[in-house]
């Protein structure tokens, strides 16, 4: 039989058992608008990891992460770095926000604003923010997954074909299902993913040099500086690191499907002890490196750094198992693209449509709106990924840099009495037009450093000037309480 | 399962000891690159960085274990609540 025919079962196979368990997980229930997008706030410890740990295992981390090691080397130890410092953010900010979700029953992020600065503005503003800038992470996880499944299947399917049948399976399971079944399919797709994860990184150093102490010894003595920063680049230094670590460890959380899934864990101490042990999980990174390291021996030259990884399992091992890493690996990108477009759609029905637009309508034409959106969100990203094309880690430092211009208002929310709802607002506006300049002209990198912590910089500036200069708000979440 | 906020209080801020235990894995993660971005020492056959920052893989659990039971004692003393409205 021929390996196109294999690798292709393989992955046909994986991704049909991730679409029955993503269906079955909510096909015996009733799915009103609280139960689709925070599962009745009834998740344990093990779904809340699966739907937050999703970011560690996605596309990115399967292709991007040995891309950048492969083409920028050193840098990508950034990756390495806001992992775990992510979680000891979220240790300060999500179980808290956990508890004033459940007190005002909020369900987005931007009901976090609408209730907390009492606006409906801001929290509109917020909302489209947040849908603006999935989009092209949710781009990110449908390029990687074209690219995977085009690769694995030896080209017996082309990248486009493949992102457009995963889209229809993944819109389906999400209108289903909602958030229970991105959960459920995450159960599949991370035991696939860490089994496939820790064989390749480590086999492949030992197939080919005999362990992981002799690669480095060739890697040291062949190209040294690749392995330090700025490493094959020369604006990723230092500076670049601590304030792009900064950045996005701050503003990962922010991202509205992470900050959303807060509200679907049982207990705030869920989360408290979910941010403690979080980081162990990150573990298999380094494998992902030492493939994309490897491949800089093995296989240099290759145009796309984001292909190493499965240049290297089809060069190294049989058919079948690059059909398992496909299938695997378009799982990868399902599960966070169905939680994007999940809360996308609820963002958009529930925080721009009803409050602007439709102020009559229901909470079930909310849901029904929600679920049209749906299809509108994964149409638009399926024709932004098929017509348009860039690396991997550049596209989810775009969105991080975007999202994270939430953060003083989550923060500052929660913790400040003095904080007011335009200086808020005007941080934010500030935040998001300050980043979107510098990455239209392309000052990323500007002076060393990240552009997105830069706008987040001006963003408290702003946020604590003319908060001062504004009298003083009772906080939302009181003044509903009292 | 412990309640870490007595109801009707709004939330609650965190204590100093857990703010410094999680500077911990920032300082020694990011503030720090200068330091530990070099190859030599090599460890376990990894080149110094990237042994550094998968040994803190390891360590920053432990420190924000220590957080979280900072935050878990503070949370069974009533008396020392901050939030104290009703």
């Amino acid at each position: 039989m021929n390996s196109g025919v294999v690798a292709l079962a393989f992955i046909s196979i994986i991704v049909s058992a991730g679409s029955f368990v993503g269906f079955y997980a909510g096909s015996h229930r009733k799915m009103d608008l609280e139960q689709w997008i925070v599962g009745d706030r009834g998740f344990g410890m093990l779904f809340v990891w699966l739907l937050t740990a999703g970011e560690v295992y996605t596309t990115f981390s399967f292709l991007g992460a040995s891309g950048w090691a492969y083409s920028r080397g050193g840098p990508v130890l950034y990756i390495l770095a806001y992992q775990p410092l992510t979680n000891v953010v979220a240790f300060f900010i999500l179980p808290q926000v956990w508890e004033v979700g459940r007190k005002y029953r909020l369900q987005t992020q931007a009901d976090f604003f609408h209730v907390r600065y009492d606006n409906k503005y801001l929290a509109a503003f917020v909302a489209l923010v947040g849908v603006m800038f999935i989009i092209p992470y949710l781009q990110l996880q449908l390029t990687g997954l074209g690219i995977i499944v085009e690769v694995a299947s030896y080209g017996a399917i082309h990248r486009a074909p493949a992102m457009v049948i995963s889209c229809i399976i993944v819109a389906a399971f999400v209108l289903t299902s909602g958030i229970r079944g991105v959960a459920w399919v995450s159960v599949l797709k991370d035991l696939l993913l860490l089994f496939s994860a820790v064989f390749v990184g480590v086999a492949v150093p030992y197939i080919y040099f005999g362990g992981i102490g002799p690669m480095f010894k060739l890697l040291v003595r062949s190209n040294p500086a690749h392995l330090v920063m700025p490493g094959a680049t020369t604006n990723l230094g230092h500076s670049w690191y601590v304030s792009t670590v900064l950045l996005v460890s701050l503003g990962f959380f922010m991202w509205p499907q992470f900050f959303g899934a807060s509200f679907s864990a049982k207990s705030s101490d869920t989360l408290r002890r979910n941010a403690v042990v979080m980081p162990f999980y990150s573990i298999t990174m380094p494998l992902m490196f030492f493939v994309g390291l490897a491949a800089t021996l093995i296989l240099p030259g290759l145009p796309n750094g984001d292909l190493s990884m499965l240049a290297m399992v089809r060069k190294t091992f049989p058919a079948w198992f690059l059909g398992l890493i496909g299938g695997a690996g378009a799982l990868t990108a399902m599960v966070p693209a169905g939680f994007m477009i999940l809360t996308a759609a609820t963002l958009f029905a529930k925080n721009i449509c009803r409050p602007i637009l439709w102020p009559g309508m229901t909470d079930q034409h909310v849901a029904k709106l929600a679920k049209t959106t749906v299809l509108v969100i994964t149409v638009t990203a399926l024709c932004s990924a098929i017509y348009s094309s860039t690396t991997l880690v550049s596209l989810l430092l775009v969105g991080n840099g975007g999202v994270g211009q939430f953060l003083p208002g989550v923060v500052l929310g929660l913790y400040s009495k003095r904080v007011t709802m335009l200086g808020v607002f005007a941080g934010v506006v500030t935040g998001v037009f300050i980043f979107v300049a510098l990455m239209l002209t392309n000052h990323d990198p500007v002076m060393g450093l990240n552009a997105g912590f830069i706008a987040l910089c001006c963003n408290f500036t702003i946020v604590a000037a003319v908060s001062l200069l504004t009298p003083a708000e009772r906080s939302g979440f009181e003044k509903i309480a009292a | 399962m412990r309640q870490f906020w007595p109801q009707g209080a709004l939330v609650r801020k965190p204590s100093i000891g857990a703010i410094l235990l999680a500077l911990i894995p920032f300082t020694a993660i990011c503030f720090s690159v200068s330091l530990w971005d070099r190859i030599d020492p090599m460890i376990f056959g990894l080149p110094f960085n990237f042994f550094w920052l998968i040994a803190w893989l390891l360590l920053t659990p432990l420190c924000m274990w220590g957080a979280y039971r900072l935050e878990a004692a503070r949370a069974s003393d009533p008396h020392r609540d901050s939030g104290g409205t009703p």
